[in-house]
């Protein structure tokens, strides 16, 4: 059979083009016209037609978040781990996975989208401008803290050596993250310069390697168990927290950088399980009176109006935290507070500022200001 | 199509015959670590191939519940020789849920209908494979099927947006559908 410029091989080339409608108007028409008389490509014809139809758009799946939770539980119930996942490590996994789930679910679109990151510095509100990538970046970065602690690969030592007077171990968060984005190239304006394609391999590139050190992190602490719970994770600057805390730590700053990712992309994002969320907030109210402390040697906060004699109880600062995970503290400080759990998160995160989280509170207002202030601060970039 | 940037989330790609041999052990030894990762790796797989046949949210849960707590309680159950962990829980996620279809089906009543649901188990059991093998197969694959098919490009358009020859569009067009169109063949096995 001679057809011109369509031999029997190029036509049977053009089949899953034509049984997808993709080839030209007179490519149609030969293939059409050869089906008629050749019976191996009439039957490859059909199936791929046939396969055509299975092709559907995938679905945004919508799962229910809460449904994680009770399936591990029930899995654990039903076998008992030999190798348990330590209590305070559970927040963490579980904010990672949220997260997780939402990139999972971003288009490619929004992956350029511009992030805000806010926090509070030097009583002042700051703001920085990344991508979303950049976003992922400053998790990984500020993570690498509990991996050095626990003996993991630093996400930053990979190619550059230490510096000696700033040795990578003990630098800040802020520092570790600029670092990274300074390695990574992760700076928005220099991500919308480059072309789509080498955005999406670095994006894709800075979520797997998060992921997996978030992985390794959990799996790690199990192995470790209790052991390490008081284990001191260096912060930079002199200060520390025990291991058991700085997972908590991470999982509200996971928890409060999602928000921030979903809130650029215009997503839904919800707050934590409320017993997660009651001990994000607990870590807050524990770190409360050492930084408030801090605040009043720097002449930041009034100092205490009575002194109170040696062994006598001083006064205490009622917190009570409204709603879902929330829950009453007693801290020695001056004055009684009233916040909505998600309120004090958000003021603890540096997203709202303390003078929108004072309005409409009664009390001794330079106390009361104080211990929005001394929250807000607890917030870092 | 999945959006997913990588091997993690949705479970898409290949994983190396190490990490199956790997997370095989660590939930052999009962690691809570492993089996966290486990679900979240592969419950998108699960719920979404479950959905597929089940058309109910509730009862894709319920295999999702099935599925892990049966890979946590019979580690063993899977072997690393014989194939990648992904496609094992895929066939537990189909055998499931076309068990709990068959009953849904059995309690329903009518004889007649029980007669036509053999044909409609194989028509969602083809739509499930169908889904599992898009995201199973490579990537150039999978994109040039997504611009041809969702995005209505001709397979010229298709080449020039994926910077390759027209003749490899078109192979990679009929590859993709080749591979597509077994999943009726293997819809028609028992499962």
């Amino acid at each position: 059979m001679i057809m011109g410029p369509y031999d029997h091989r190029r036509l049977k080339s053009l089949l899953g083009a034509w049984a997808l409608a993709a080839c030209a108007p007179e490519e149609t028409a030969a293939v059409e016209a050869h089906l008629t008389d050749c019976a191996p490509c009439a039957d490859e014809a059909l199936r791929l037609r046939d396969a055509v139809r299975l092709l559907h758009p995938h679905d945004n799946l919508d799962m229910d978040p809460a449904l994680r939770s009770g399936v591990l539980e029930l899995c654990l119930t039903r076998r008992m781990p030999g190798i348990p996942m330590p209590r305070w490590s559970v927040p963490y996994d579980a904010e990672a996975a949220r997260l997780d789930a939402l990139l999972d679910d971003m288009g490619e679109a929004d992956w350029g989208a511009p992030v805000q990151l806010a926090w509070y510095d030097d009583d002042r509100p700051s703001v920085r401008e990344t991508s979303v990538a950049g976003v992922i970046g400053h998790l990984l970065a500020v993570d690498g803290l509990l991996a050095l602690a626990l003996g993991l690969p630093d996400p930053l030592a990979a190619d550059t050596p230490a510096d000696e007077t700033h040795p990578r171990t003990v630098a800040s968060p802020a520092g570790r993250t600029e670092a990274l984005w300074r390695e990574a190239g992760s700076s928005y304006a220099e991500q919308q310069s480059l072309a789509r394609e080498f955005r999406r391999r670095h994006a894709s590139k800075m979520r797997d390697e998060w992921r997996t050190q978030t992985y390794a992190l959990i799996r790690t602490a199990g192995f470790a168990g209790g052991g390490v719970a008081d284990l001191l994770v260096p912060y930079g600057g002199g200060a520390t927290l025990p291991l058991r805390d700085a997972f908590l730590d991470r999982a509200f700053e996971c928890w409060m950088h999602a928000w921030d990712i979903a809130e650029a992309v215009d997503y839904p994002y919800v707050p934590p399980t409320p017993e997660h969320m009651h001990l994000m907030i607990d870590l807050a109210a524990r770190l409360l009176p050492q930084t408030l402390a801090a605040r009043r040697r720097s002449g930041r906060a009034a100092p205490p109006r009575t002194l109170v004699a040696a062994g006598a109880p001083g006064r205490t600062l009622h917190l009570e935290v409204e709603g879902k995970g929330g829950g009453n503290w007693y801290l020695p400080l001056d004055s009684p507070a009233a916040l909505e759990g998600l309120e004090f998160c958000r003021l603890a995160a540096g997203h709202v500022s303390p003078e929108e989280a004072a309005v409409g509170r009664d009390g001794e207002r330079e106390a009361v200001d104080d211990f929005l202030y001394a929250t807000a601060s607890l917030s870092r970039l | 199509m999945a959006h997913g940037t990588g091997p993690h989330g949705t479970g898409q790609g290949a994983f190396p015959p190490r990490w199956n041999r790997k997370m095989q052990q660590r939930l052999a030894r009962g690691e809570a670590a492993a089996l966290s990762e486990l679900y979240d790796r592969f419950a998108p797989l699960v719920y979404g191939l479950a959905l597929r046949v089940l058309e109910n949210e509730e009862e894709a849960n319920g295999v999702l519940s099935e599925v892990f707590s049966y890979v946590w309680q019979h580690p063993d159950a899977y072997d690393p020789k014989r194939g990648q962990l992904r496609s094992f829980l895929a066939g537990l996620a189909h055998k499931h849920a076309v068990r709990r279809l068959r009953w849904a089906v059995i309690q329903a009543g009518a004889a007649g209908e029980i007669a036509d649901s053999e044909e409609r188990i194989r028509a969602v059991t083809a739509a499930a494979r169908a889904d599992y093998i898009v995201t199973s197969m490579p990537e150039p694959l999978r994109a040039a099927l997504e611009l041809a098919y969702f995005k209505r490009r001709d397979y010229r358009q298709t080449a020039a947006e994926l910077g390759v020859s027209a003749d490899e569009a078109r192979r990679r067009l009929r590859l993709g559908l080749q591979m597509l169109a077994t999943a009726y063949t293997e819809a028609g096995r028992p499962s």
